[in-house]
């Protein structure tokens, strides 16, 4: 790995919740990953694994029942936890954005279209009123919104889905971000406006050069686009490495069965695998490896926190028995 | 299967008014499902797909009669329930079963799981009461829930556990159709094959027929045995399952399947990227509704509307030039 080509470091980040009763919810609990200047990552799990509170955390925007309780999230070098509010808010928008998985929830219904984009620029960039909306113009051209001008003086109800997602991605573009951050960016689109989408964030990327990191639960978006994977569950990252690494030699037994329960369009399934039980309640994580009480492969040794082995170049796995994975292709998780 | 339809939907209409001004006046029509005919034999599983707005859970609804059709008839078992009073629907009801997309919002929270299911027997008096109880505990025990879940409530079960107490709710009646409304689409990965084979099981066990609707091709493509594509509340390809997901006919079709993306890096497709959105059904497209956004519409195509023909074996859609769009392998 090139230090020079880093361009996002997380490291042990720990972000903990806390009720009324006051007990602790370790939501995300001693992540790390890494981002490349122009790369794409995906950040996968089910629900309540910690990949959005994370991205969140990246962004130094988890809401006050949250707290950052640990690890440091460096961009080129400079820890984001360290600075004032201040100098934050500088980095959000233009050092990094996001885009979100609601775009209807995401813009304010009260602003046209172009009076939200050109906040977002004349906040960042030294511009006219005149300027900026020039830009934001230039922006939703470059996001394929026909009749651009027009549409700036529209209210977001007046538009459909798939353009409110775009008009959302013109304001995270809008002042160049190195980082660019996904939240199931189509989760809530059709799949002909989908495949627009992320057509039209692969196509920026390149264009623009940035590190994109896609938080998404769907493994057949993350096949075709992120050249990494970081697969978690509970918190805690599991297994990271290549996409081909991981849709091809998963290694630990979360990613095998995440990878053998989906329905995939090209194959007819006789049965899919199943991974029994349900997601842990975050209060009451297992100890030791958290996957333990759903995995075939569980024993005593689980009972401690398997700890990060590189099994292959920058293949990473957290399982005690991932030299056992084979076991599963002739058992499956039936015990 | 045998070749007796067990439901038959013909040229079914469902029009909602829009109303305006002071006086609620009607001032048009989004025309939801717009002349629909299909046929479901029994035992089998229909796949109603298509994209938000396409008319496929209208067309769920108003097969149940939740909703009243505009126009068209609905033969179950040979006995048209389209025109049936309120008052007689009854018994049909006992033999047509839904499942919703929201395992939220579907279960009364202030019914114990167990009445859930007991409810609908004691509405259709089917049993004595220790009956309806040993059924109601036998058909949780089915679908995963033990009987100490028996009195819980609703919230204190997460997403997937609810859904299989709805699917407990709908076999209650032994129903011989069941509708299902994207039954796993809010469920996450692991949960939603766990769902998938219970449905899978349970159609088996009980000879069921599911009229199966849901936006993810990929889902349908794992359950169901043939499969009906609606766009703009039109039926636009009706075919056999294998027929459909290796060789779609329709360019609408085509499109859709070549945009679901597949969890394997080396799977590529050239997927074809459909412009613009969805025209609104109040104001659809003249001729064939999707000529807006087809990579292969021809001038015809804006003046006529197609008929649904049969364009091979168990293949039917409705398009002047069926089969001159395809996805290949890139």
């Amino acid at each position: 790995m090139e230090e020079n080509n880093l361009l996002l470091q997380v490291q042990d980040l720990k972000v903990y919740f806390y009720n009324e009763e006051g007990q602790e919810l370790k939501a995300v609990d001693g992540v790390g990953f890494y981002l490349r200047k122009g790369e794409t990552i995906a950040l996968v799990g089910e629900s309540g694994c910690g990949k959005s509170v994370t991205s969140l955390a990246i962004l130094r925007l988890v809401d006050s029942d949250g707290k950052i309780q640990g690890g440091k999230i460096l961009l080129e070098g400079r820890d984001l936890l360290s600075l004032s509010e201040r100098e934050m808010r500088e980095v959000r928008g233009r050092d990094i954005s996001m885009i979100f998985q609601e775009p209807s929830s995401a813009l304010n219904p009260v602003y046209t279209i172009g009076d939200q984009i050109i906040e977002a620029i004349i906040l960042h960039q030294k511009l006219s009123y005149h300027q900026a909306r020039k830009t934001a113009e230039e922006l939703l051209r470059l996001v394929g919104i026909p009749e651009a001008r027009k549409r700036l003086d529209e209210y977001p109800h007046e538009l459909s889905g798939g353009m409110k997602q775009r008009a959302m991605i013109a304001m995270a573009l809008s002042c160049h971000p190195k980082v660019l951050i996904a939240d199931e960016p189509t989760t809530s689109l059709d799949v002909t406006i989908q495949a627009q989408i992320l057509e039209l964030i692969e196509e920026l990327q390149r264009q623009l050069n940035m590190g994109v990191i896609l938080i998404t639960h769907d493994l057949g978006v993350v096949a075709g686009m992120a050249e990494r994977v970081v697969v978690m569950y509970a918190g805690k990252v599991v297994e990271e490495g290549s996409r081909w690494d991981i849709f091809h030699h998963p290694h630990h037994p979360y990613t095998w069965g995440l990878l053998h329960s989906i329905p995939r369009l090209d194959v007819k399934q006789e049965k899919l695998a199943i991974i029994p039980g349900v997601v842990p309640d975050p209060l009451n994580f297992p100890s030791g490896c958290r996957f333990r009480n759903r995995c075939p492969l569980e024993d005593e040794v689980c009972l401690t926190e398997p700890s990060r082995e590189e099994i292959e170049n920058q293949h990473y796995v957290y399982c005690h028995h991932h030299s056992q994975i084979e076991v599963l292709e002739t058992r499956g998780f039936s015990q | 299967m045998n070749n007796v339809p067990l439901l038959q939907v013909e040229d079914l209409k469902k029009y909602f008014p829009i109303k305006a001004g002071v006086f609620r006046r009607t001032v048009g029509w989004v025309k939801a499902v717009d002349g629909v005919s299909f046929e479901v034999f029994p035992e089998e599983t229909l796949g109603i797909v298509g994209e938000s707005g396409c008319g496929k859970s209208t067309l769920g609804m108003t097969v149940m009669r939740l909703y009243e059709p505009t126009a068209g008839s609905i033969f179950f078992q040979g006995e048209d329930i389209s025109s049936l009073p309120a008052s007689q629907l009854k018994g049909v009801r006992r033999n047509i079963q839904m499942i919703f997309q929201d395992p939220f919002t579907s279960l009364d929270p202030r019914m114990h799981i167990g009445s859930i299911v007991e409810e609908g027997m004691k509405v259709h008096r089917v049993a004595s009461p220790p009956e309806v109880r040993r059924r109601a505990l036998d058909l949780l025990e089915k679908v995963g829930l033990g009987a100490e879940y028996f009195s819980r409530y609703p919230h204190e079960f997460s997403g997937g556990q609810r859904q299989r107490i709805g699917i407990a709710r709908a076999l209650a009646l032994n129903p011989r159709l069941v509708v299902a409304d994207e039954p796993v689409s809010s469920l996450d990965v692991s949960v939603r094959s766990q769902i998938l084979n219970l449905l899978k099981d349970l159609k088996r066990e009980y000879q069921l027929t599911y009229i199966f609707i849901s936006h993810d091709l990929a889902v349908v493509r794992q359950i169901c045995d043939r499969v009906i594509v609606m766009y703009l509340g039109k039926v636009v390809e009706i075919a056999d399952g294998d027929t459909f997901f290796s060789s779609p006919s329709h360019p609408y079709s085509v499109a859709l399947t070549s945009a679901v993306p597949v969890p394997d890096p080396d799977y590529e497709v050239k997927r074809i990227i459909l412009s613009g959105d969805v025209p609104s059904p109040i104001n659809p497209p003249e001729g064939c509704r999707f000529h807006t956004r087809c990579p292969v519409a021809q001038e015809v195509c804006s003046q006529v509307e197609p008929a649904l023909e049969e364009v091979g074996e168990n293949q039917w859609a409705a398009c002047h030039f069926p089969g001159s769009l395809s996805w290949e392998r890139a």
